[in-house]
């Protein structure tokens, strides 16, 4: 495989990633935080409303968390490619 | 020692250190003052973008938001959050590559026009100008309450002070203060917090105390023993129905404008200049990448905790003055009253305090200067007709924390150094993003490209010296929308910016035309409808006019699919970018091609970390 085309398979897994990343993002604010908040509300988590953890807490933690994921997964991806930096 | 000197104390120290620090870490190149030299930490920068992005309403004012709007005020949690991941994931590593100062600068070189850079110096400077405004006024508040000095004053203080640091430190500087200042104000805010949950539910991490049943001491605490056991939500909400309120883990906010002010937050986040710019100053991609989570960590840190403040402080709150005879409310509340915070009208003349929902008067209180019956002081607004008798303000829930924990003094001397340590890293970096506009991009970039970097460097001084005297002046004569144009702020990043970075990253055929066109659509949509429901009329701003139910806080994101539908459009039907712009934008979607030798994103990343 040609350098060219290497550095395309390159950026298509960096395009995976983040779409799957945000497709979770999306997923814990938007939809469990917002539009589903009341079904996941009959549900509880340590005393809370799920609906309400999600939008309180949990998105926010699961933020914090996809973004290490990111960072790890695109660490491993430029190491394979050799595109890593000093 | 009595409050008022442990609050000048500490909060002379910690100016004293912010100056100090300044002066050790002063910039002395443009590289120095627009990205400290790229020579940051990740770790250090996420500190420093955490006291950047924090500002003086997130530390006073967003606990009390959580308190008064239920579930509703999640939305705020939420948006001021989730733009991180973007950040990280989008803009960050790729402007990083970029390699230079400012986001003006990006978006004339990838479409190539000096217009479209124009017009972004344009937004970037209206954007922090309405962001700063805000900050300057809440450095005077905090002196005022605090300190017992007139809130000019106050500003006057803070101008100096930020002046001083952000003139001669630059982003060197700021960065190295802004680091403090997080440090200040995560303790200020997690002391009362971490007191608080413990007195109520014997859980000492805020998060999970939120969550946890009410202690023994908890339930003597809000003299109801029926509450020890039971989860402390579940208590809340009962107390909400019982008073008329809706429960507080439900929410009264349209789903669809709740949905659209999630995404303009957090698209603007990912647009606003100021928090971008600080990526710039890591050494590699990498490093970019990981500082966003950094950030997001420390700023979680804060934001997570601010439902738990709200939730403790709402259950004293209720539980502490409902159906209380006004001689027993609690010192708090008096002392609220002093400052206008609180207000009791006794509409029953039954010498109780009654709390309910709906307004209890008309607009903030009037104090008529006398006391009534049972020494409560008097306004001159007037009742409404419902059976509220509590006027109170949002910022009383974290200014009154550490009294209702009844912790000693210095606490509270802490928190308005925390208040003011928040206010002043935000100005700063919204400073910085001014000076860097008008020096970098619209004297080196336009008007004198030949300026030699010690002139540049002049300029950038004289600009962010310049920029603190407005900014302080807004402070002085606030004009009466700037609280409602705070959305604004994120309204006009989230439909100017976001979108022609992204694209300008992530395609390749995206040109000059679709980017002015996109950009100028998406700005005047924002601005007339915000500026037609804040400024012209705001009598109308009620959910029946909204288009679709869309609030003028939430639609910066119609304003960004404006953006985005046109840029992509308009591009189609017009010329490609020429091929060297395709190419650079080809080599941002890489850290470093190794095979060509390549090892560093430039020779000049160094590291120093």
């Amino acid at each position: 495989m040609d350098r060219e085309q290497q550095l395309h398979s390159y950026w298509k897994k960096t395009l995976t990633y983040i779409f799957i990343l945000l497709s979770i993002w999306f997923t814990v604010s938007c939809l469990f935080g917002v539009i589903f908040v009341e079904q996941l509300d009959r549900f509880s988590l340590f005393g809370f409303p799920l609906g309400f953890w999600f939008a309180n807490q949990g998105s926010l933690f699961i933020f914090c968390l996809l973004i290490f994921i990111y960072v790890r997964l695109m660490n491993r991806l430029d190491q394979k490619y050799d595109v890593y930096e000093d | 020692m009595s409050i008022l000197v442990w609050t000048w104390t500490l909060v002379s120290i910690t100016f004293f250190l912010y100056i100090a620090i300044a002066l050790y870490a002063r910039s002395t190149s443009t590289s120095d003052f627009y990205a400290a030299d790229r020579s940051l930490h990740p770790i250090l920068n996420g500190m420093a973008t955490g006291a950047d992005w924090m500002s003086a309403a997130s530390f006073l004012s967003m606990a009390g938001l959580i308190s008064f709007m239920g579930r509703d005020g999640s939305m705020y949690l939420m948006g001021w959050t989730g733009g991180y991941v973007l950040l990280a994931m989008l803009v960050a590593p790729y402007l990083r590559k970029y390699g230079r100062y400012t986001v003006p600068e990006f978006i004339g070189d990838r479409y190539c026009s000096q217009f479209a850079k124009l017009l972004a110096v344009l937004c970037a400077i209206l954007i922090s100008f309405t962001y700063i405004a805000g900050q300057m006024r809440g450095v005077g508040i905090v002196f005022s309450r605090f300190l017992e000095v007139p809130i000019n004053t106050g500003v006057v203080i803070g101008m100096f002070v930020v002046f001083f640091y952000a003139v001669i430190g630059g982003m060197k500087g700021i960065t190295y203060t802004q680091v403090a200042q997080y440090c200040i104000l995560i303790v200020a805010y997690m002391i009362p917090a971490v007191f608080i949950s413990i007195m109520l539910t014997g859980n000492p991490v805020p998060f999970f105390g939120i969550g946890s049943s009410i202690s023994p001491e908890g339930a003597s605490m809000l003299g109801d023993s029926s509450a020890q056991g039971r989860h402390l939500l579940a208590v809340l909400n009962d107390l909400h129905t019982d008073l008329g309120f809706a429960e507080f883990t439900s929410g009264v906010r349209p789903k669809i404008d709740v949905l659209f002010v999630v995404i303009a937050l957090m698209l603007g986040t990912a647009g606003l200049p100021h928090v971008i710019i600080r990526f710039f100053t890591v050494p590699r991609i990498r490093d970019a990448r990981a500082s966003a989570g950094w950030a997001l960590i420390f700023i979680v840190l804060l934001y997570a905790s601010a439902p738990a403040v709200a939730v403790f402080a709402r259950t004293n709150f209720i539980t502490s003055i409902h159906e209380v005879p006004y001689e027993q409310a609690p010192d708090w509340f008096k002392s609220g009253e002093q400052t206008g915070l609180i207000a009791w009208v006794d509409k029953n003349g039954d010498g109780r305090i009654q709390y309910g929902p709906g307004a209890a008067i008309v607009g903030k209180p009037k104090q008529t200067g006398h006391t009534g019956a049972f020494g409560q002081q008097l306004v001159k607004n007037i009742h409404t007709d419902n059976a509220n008798e509590i006027y109170v303000d949002r910022d009383i829930i974290v200014l009154a924390n550490p009294e209702i924990a009844a912790l000693p003094n210095w606490v509270v001397a802490l928190v308005a150094a925390g208040g003011l340590a928040a206010a002043m890293s935000t100005a700063a970096g919204l400073l910085l993003v001014i000076a860097s506009a008008i020096s970098h991009d619209l004297i080196k970039g336009v008007l004198m490209p030949s300026i030699s970097e010690t002139g540049e460097l002049l300029w950038a001084r004289c600009a962010a010296a310049g920029a603190v005297v407005v900014a302080g002046l807004f402070g002085i004569f606030p004009l009466g929308f700037v609280a409602q144009v705070v959305a604004f702020a994120f309204g006009l990043a989230a439909s100017s910016f976001f979108p022609v970075i992204v694209m300008g990253i992530f395609s390749k055929r995206v040109n000059v035309y679709g980017a002015f066109s996109g950009m100028l659509a998406g700005i005047l949509f924002t601005t007339i409808y915000i500026g037609y429901f804040t400024l012209f009329n705001p009598a109308a701003n009620t959910p029946d006019n909204w288009w679709f139910g869309i609030s003028p806080e939430g639609i910066g994101s119609v304003g960004m699919l404006i953006n985005f539908s046109l840029l992509i459009l308009v591009s189609r039907f017009t010329p490609a970018p020429p091929i060297d712009i395709q190419e650079k934008v080809k080599n941002l979607r890489y850290p470093v091609d190794r095979d060509r030798g390549e090892t560093r994103i430039s020779s000049k990343a160094r590291r120093i970390y």
